[in-house]
């Protein structure tokens, strides 16, 4: 395994504290928008998009790039901050979020903000569309990964089951995909809407290749992809425990912060507890 | 050249199946998603053809349109194929969010469309895909009149930057096209001149109109034939320019007229230029079990009901 010194983990550690600073706000700014999946997913798009995928701000459509997809669209919060800090767009663009006239969509839109690869709102469809990449990938013999964060909620969707089928029957190794274990969907724990457990049992029996992390150690997620790529003849599923909204202690595993925007006197209480390590 | 009755009866399927495999020939972009019906819709050959170019993904429609989005999303032409129930109302927010919101290129072609996939019964006579499709933004909507535009309309989506829908029957059909007849997107086709009344159809009911002509024909009356083989984007120049030289429209579908070829000509005419129009399609109901011909009958897909409706035109703008 390549060594991962701690300054590349405490760089880490900062831009994800960057990017949580950012969803607070960005929500906070038009009071509307899904922070506490946005922040559980935070430390994963972290890792991805700054240790791990091969892209280019200055070419978004690179052909060559490795694809990200976001099934859980609604968590785009995450998607947008990442992308700018990374230099897909000015930073300052991130406080559109959700305006009129904005290329930052409620939901991801393709062809609009740059960099993003996939159109989600309607959950359950970013594993199959990211079995067609990784397809296309495998057919014109390019190097290229795809990676996906799916929801936890997107495992009632019964599409998902579909692509898990497809993509083990195709044997696609360059394709990895993430649940945000949250444990927290709309209107409740996942368990109480609809069981999922054993879910690493369920991806098991489907022929994927499956691990479980703490997905917010930045070791564990850059060890379990590193696994993940050396993995040859199918696809690897990374369950990651997760903790909805987490990093700002009166979110953290609160299901109101699946889709409530923070107050004022909450959003300076959150900016205080996320201060950003020299 | 007009042909006419008695009509050569050949499969739009078949033709769809050939003109794939021209298509993978020429292109080695292009890929097709399959959902256990590839024996069926003819695109079994192509994967013979191209087995590392089609996807078999099992009962699972929706999978199949995403999956075919991912594909476009990398660079190929990818089309999904199956029968049209499946293919529109069993996955259209799939489409919706997958295929048209996204101008991916992905190209839908399903057979089986209407009330003519007969004896399987309602389940399977999707007399809904026209509306459902032309209402999403950016949506081709293609529904060839015979064998030989079936094949067209491969060509044709594959050239086009986009998303495109193409419907036809399972059953062979009248052939009333010839192969050099030209094929353009957006082009209605006007099959045969007549100045005291249009009439417009899609799919199997071109023959219908054809047949209808020659019958009012008979009476004096000359009807001017279009084959409206694109719904979407919709060729108001011709629908404009039929409406005032002849003053009156029928619109012959195999589909709901609810939201289909006839509410799309009347809202364009009704714009530009108004005129007494009628509607022969399936009346707001589901079909049932039959043969084709019997159940194009009992719904009054016929020429004779396309006489009928004519009539009540000529009558309504007092000839």
């Amino acid at each position: 395994m390549s060594e991962v010194t701690e300054e590349q983990i405490a760089n880490l550690r900062k831009q994800a504290t960057i990017l949580r600073r950012h969803i607070i706000r960005m929500t906070h700014n038009v009071q509307s928008g899904h922070p506490g999946g946005s922040m559980s997913a935070c430390d994963i798009v972290t890792a991805l998009y700054f240790h791990v995928l091969r892209v280019d701000p200055a070419n978004p459509t690179w052909p060559e790039r490795d694809r990200f997809v976001l099934s859980k669209g609604h968590a785009c919060p995450v998607w947008y901050a990442a992308l700018a800090e990374r230099g897909f767009f000015p930073v300052e663009e991130l406080m559109t979020f959700r305006k009129l006239d904005s290329r930052l969509q409620g939901h991801p839109e393709i062809g609009t903000t740059p960099g993003v690869e996939n159109a989600a709102g309607a959950e359950g469809q970013g594993l199959s569309f990211s079995v067609g990449l990784a397809l296309a990938s495998r057919i014109d013999h390019k190097a290229w990964r795809v990676y996906t964060i799916m929801g936890d909620g997107e495992q009632d969707v019964g599409q998902t089951w579909e692509a898990a089928m497809a993509g083990a029957k195709f044997g696609l190794d360059n394709l990895t995909a993430f649940v945000d274990r949250n444990g927290i969907q709309q209107e409740g724990r996942t368990e109480d809407i609809m069981p999922l457990e054993p879910l690493a049992e369920k991806w098991r029996a489907f022929n994927w290749h499956v691990l479980s992390i703490d997905g917010h150690d930045f070791r564990q997620i850059l060890s379990a992809i590193e696994e993940a790529q050396r993995t040859k003849g199918r696809p690897t599923v990374i369950i990651a425990r997760t903790v909805k909204g987490k990093g700002v202690s009166f979110m953290e595993n609160k299901i109101k912060y699946h889709g409530a925007a923070t107050s004022d006197e909450e959003l300076r209480l959150a900016l205080a507890e996320l201060e950003v390590p020299p | 050249m007009t042909l006419g009755p008695p009509w050569k009866m050949e499969s739009p399927r078949s033709a769809f199946g050939k003109a794939l495999v021209e298509l993978g020939k020429r292109n080695p972009d292009v890929v097709v998603v399959g959902a256990d019906t590839t024996e069926s819709i003819k695109t079994v050959d192509f994967g013979k053809a191209f087995p590392e170019r089609l996807f078999q993904v099992g009962i699972a429609e929706p999978n199949m349109m995403s999956i075919a989005a991912g594909l476009a999303a990398a660079g190929k032409i990818a089309f999904a194929a199956t029968y049209s129930v499946f293919g529109s109302a069993h996955t259209y927010n799939v489409i919706r969010q997958n295929v048209a919101y996204t101008k991916l290129n992905v190209k839908i072609f399903c057979s089986h469309a209407g009330l003519t996939v007969g004896p399987d019964g309602a389940t399977h006579q999707v007399n809904e895909d026209i509306g459902l499709m032309r209402g999403l933004p950016g949506m081709t909507v293609l529904v060839p009149a015979d064998a030989p535009e079936a094949g067209k309309c491969v060509d044709a989506a594959a050239q086009l930057q986009g998303p495109v829908y193409c419907r036809f029957s399972r059953t062979n059909v009248p052939t009333v096209t010839l192969p050099d007849d030209p094929f353009v997107v957006g082009k209605a086709r006007v099959m045969r001149d007549g100045s005291d009344l249009a009439l417009v159809g899609c799919g199997i009911m071109v023959a219908k109109c054809l047949e209808a002509a020659d019958i009012l024909a008979k009476e004096g009356v000359q009807a001017r034939v279009i084959d409206l083989s694109t719904v979407k984007p919709l060729d108001v120049a011709t629908l404009d320019k039929a409406a005032r030289e002849t003053g009156g429209i029928v619109t012959a579908e195999e589909h709901t007229v609810v939201h289909g070829i006839g509410a799309a000509v009347a809202s364009a005419v009704a714009e530009n230029h108004p005129v007494p129009m009628a509607f022969v399609g399936v009346q707001d109901v589901f079909g049932e079990s039959g043969e084709a011909e019997e159940l194009l009958r009992k719904y009054g897909l016929t020429s004779d009901r396309i006489v009928e409706a004519s009539h009540r035109v000529l009558t309504m703008r007092g000839r």
